[in-house]
């Protein structure tokens, strides 16, 4: 009995000591979700179901983790979808034929983001309208590099998304190394505090003597890698570069950031629960698909599901932060 | 799947001694009854997707009903193609023997598309077209589209007169293909001067903003050349200013036809063009034609929806409001049209939609 109790009070240590409380019931939701779509669809829950069901998940959750890194600095960001746009087109309109040039524009990408993140923090400027400025840059020069959608990717990178590594899926390998990657970043780096503290706290993280100006820097510069990363991804899938493919990408991640217990107010953000946040965002198309559900019903219900969850969310959240 | 019933097909025909299914004319008949098609439109609900929608539905489950496929299904997007991939995907996982795709990029299901297709599956795209190669091809002539209204336009005008051009959504093939019919007949004759352009989305709100705002700089206009789904908005843009209606070409949408047949009442002459978000069911009788081993080319042209004088009352009366004009297709018309588009014809050579009784 005793044995048994400390065990269950070590693993709960060991979940909460991750932020579970945070993600929990964004891992309950998608859960529940997976359930239902392997009860609709059993043969999904093999190797190669699971491999094509989540086709698109390093995507998304490349998104989500780069909106989620701004997120942390208490801002947001507009521009992060068509960045995966550009970063697509370079994919696709350059590196095969000038390869020196695409590299270097892949390169000097998150650089830009980085220069974004300080120019936000030294003038002060309301980063959803600097962000947004940025996205029509990026969709700028996306169109110039590839002004129709076409082109081709190098057929390492498509290799690469079609590898097929023992027991684990590859696009399950390429959502569980960023995550894992972000939470020891945010949560288990000391440095990860000065970086969750710019946006709690500007003037706290100052005080402490820490430069807030290469906190903010870091975390853009590590959005832009997450951005850069994505549209890598979304190119090897889709073998062709289109400057409009990640037009839809920008709400999305904003979304599977608050579902996965991020909030508005900056510093309060989880990895984990941002990639969970990520593919319930794509899992629940799937399962409305999978269902039947017809065609005028898909829009509204796939919003009820998100809105359930936060509803869930502010009732579970409230008394506990009380 | 879809390579065994084309095996059985060719046995069961050369045991009758018909012959190889090759270039037969006509429908096949092989057996679709355990086939699934589905279709995933890239696109939200505007008027003309979900007339699209709405035509599908109604041959689909009707051919569902008669035994012809086991099931269909369709899933629609939200003008975003990552989703639209997923969804493909989806599809392709689910076992669906055939997929119409209305793509809402160019370039992006190309990967997907290709992966179906290599799974055996048909995939078939009509409006806004993949790409992929492997893909059978809805085609609509639009540069034809931009000459027709224009010659119209010439001839009621008697080759004289003041254009304003309407175009569509910036950057699109559609919008540029048109604009070049449209151009490159008015070079025919020099004595009509285009005195304008404006962009008004396919949208009646916008293109009404968009035709007010130019309008005080106009001299006088007496002809509209639009895309459809512009000619209400460019009505009212006119009329508010107190500017004498001149000839506008209509784009088949309801509000269009029903403002052409209440003006037609004082005299007002015009017609009505455009294409038929009804070719859905085109596509859905191609994927089923594919599967039961018919021989369809890669491409297959699709006629335009012309409206004149004659037809109008017919047309308005089978258009629900908030849709656009457009037949369902039957099995045979579709097959009709395939055999047209194998003997290489095109445009007004095509079999003509018919009109609703």
């Amino acid at each position: 009995m005793n044995g048994r109790a400390s065990l269950i009070s070590r693993v709960g240590n060991g979940i909460s000591s991750l932020g579970a409380a945070r993600f929990g019931l964004a891992l309950i939701a998608l859960a529940l979700i997976l359930l239902f779509v392997f009860w609709l669809r059993p043969n999904m829950a093999s190797y190669n179901g699971l491999r094509l069901l989540l086709n698109l998940s390093p995507v998304l959750v490349f998104t989500a983790l780069a909106q989620m890194f701004v997120m942390t600095a208490g801002d947001i960001d507009l521009g992060v979808g068509t960045f995966v746009g550009l970063i697509d087109c370079i994919a696709a309109g350059l590196l095969n034929e000038q390869p020196v040039t695409g590299v270097a524009l892949l390169v000097a990408c998150p650089i830009a983001y980085s220069l974004i993140g300080a120019l936000i923090h030294l003038r002060q400027l309301p980063s959803i309208v600097v962000t947004l400025g940025a996205s029509f840059v990026w969709l700028g020069v996306a169109l110039t590099v590839l002004p129709m959608p076409g082109g081709t990717v190098p057929a390492a990178l498509t290799e690469l998304v079609r590898l097929r590594p023992p027991l684990v899926p590859m696009p399950i390998v390429l959502t569980l190394v960023p995550m894992v990657a972000a939470h020891l970043i945010l949560n288990k780096m000391s440095y990860g505090v000065v970086l969750r503290g710019i946006g709690g706290s500007l003037a706290a993280v100052e005080r402490a003597g820490r430069s807030t100006l290469r906190a903010r820097i870091t975390l853009y510069g590590l959005a832009g890698i997450c951005g850069l990363c994505a549209g890598l991804c979304l190119a090897a899938t889709t073998t062709t570069g289109d400057a409009n493919v990640g037009r839809g990408l920008t709400l999305v991640s904003i979304g599977a950031v608050i579902i996965g217990g991020g909030e508005f107010v900056g510093g309060i953000v989880s990895p984990i629960g941002t990639v969970f946040g990520a593919l319930i965002m794509l899992l629940s198309g799937s399962l409305l698909s999978f269902a039947s559900v017809p065609p005028a019903w898909q829009y509204s219900i796939q919003g009820a599901i998100l809105l359930v969850i936060l509803a869930l969310r502010i009732v579970s959240w409230r008394p506990k932060a009380a | 799947m879809r390579k065994t019933t084309l095996i059985a097909c060719g046995l069961a025909a050369s045991l009758l001694g018909i012959g190889a299914a090759a270039s037969q004319e006509g429908a096949a008949q092989g057996d679709t009854s355990k086939m699934r098609i589905a279709l995933t439109d890239g696109f939200s609900s505007n008027s003309w997707e979900q007339s699209a929608w709405n035509s599908w539905n109604a041959v689909a489950d009707q051919a569902v009903k008669d035994g012809v496929i086991k099931e269909q299904k369709i899933i629609t997007g939200n003008d975003d193609p990552v989703q639209q991939i997923t969804q493909l995907q989806n599809l392709v996982l689910e076992g669906f023997n055939a997929i119409a795709i209305d793509a809402a990029s160019p370039t992006a299901l190309n990967g997907g598309i290709k992966d179906a297709c290599d799974a055996g599956i048909v995939v078939v795209v009509y409006d806004s077209l993949a790409t992929e190669p492997c893909a059978i091809k809805l085609k609509v002539d639009y540069h034809d589209y931009g000459v027709q209204e224009t010659e119209y336009l010439a001839k009621k005008l008697g080759g004289k007169g003041n254009i304003l051009e309407i175009r569509g959504v910036a950057g699109s093939q559609v919008d540029i293909d048109i604009s070049a019919g449209i151009n490159d007949t008015l070079k025919k004759y020099p004595d009509l001067k285009k005195v304008g352009t404006v962009y008004g989305n396919w949208d009646g709100t916008i293109t009404q903003k968009q035709v007010g705002t130019i309008l005080p700089t106009l001299p006088q206009v007496d002809g509209v050349v639009g895309q459809g789904g512009d000619g209400f908005g460019a009505y009212q843009a006119f009329k508010a200013a107190g500017r004498q209606i001149p000839t506008i070409v209509m784009g088949n949408r309801q509000d269009e036809l029903a403002l052409w047949k209440e003006m037609k009442a004082n005299g007002y002459e015009t017609y009505s063009i455009s294409s038929m978000p009804g070719m859905s069911t085109i596509a859905f009788w191609i994927a089923q034609q594919v599967l039961a081993g018919k021989k369809v080319p890669n491409t297959v042209n699709v006629p335009l929806l012309a409206i004149h004088d004659d037809t109008l009352d017919a047309w308005l009366a089978a258009t629900a409001v908030g849709t656009a004009a457009s037949p369902h297709y039957t099995k045979d018309d579709a097959v009709a049209l395939m055999d047209a588009s194998a003997a290489g014809k095109s445009g007004s050579d095509l079999p003509q939609p018919k009109v609703p009784q």
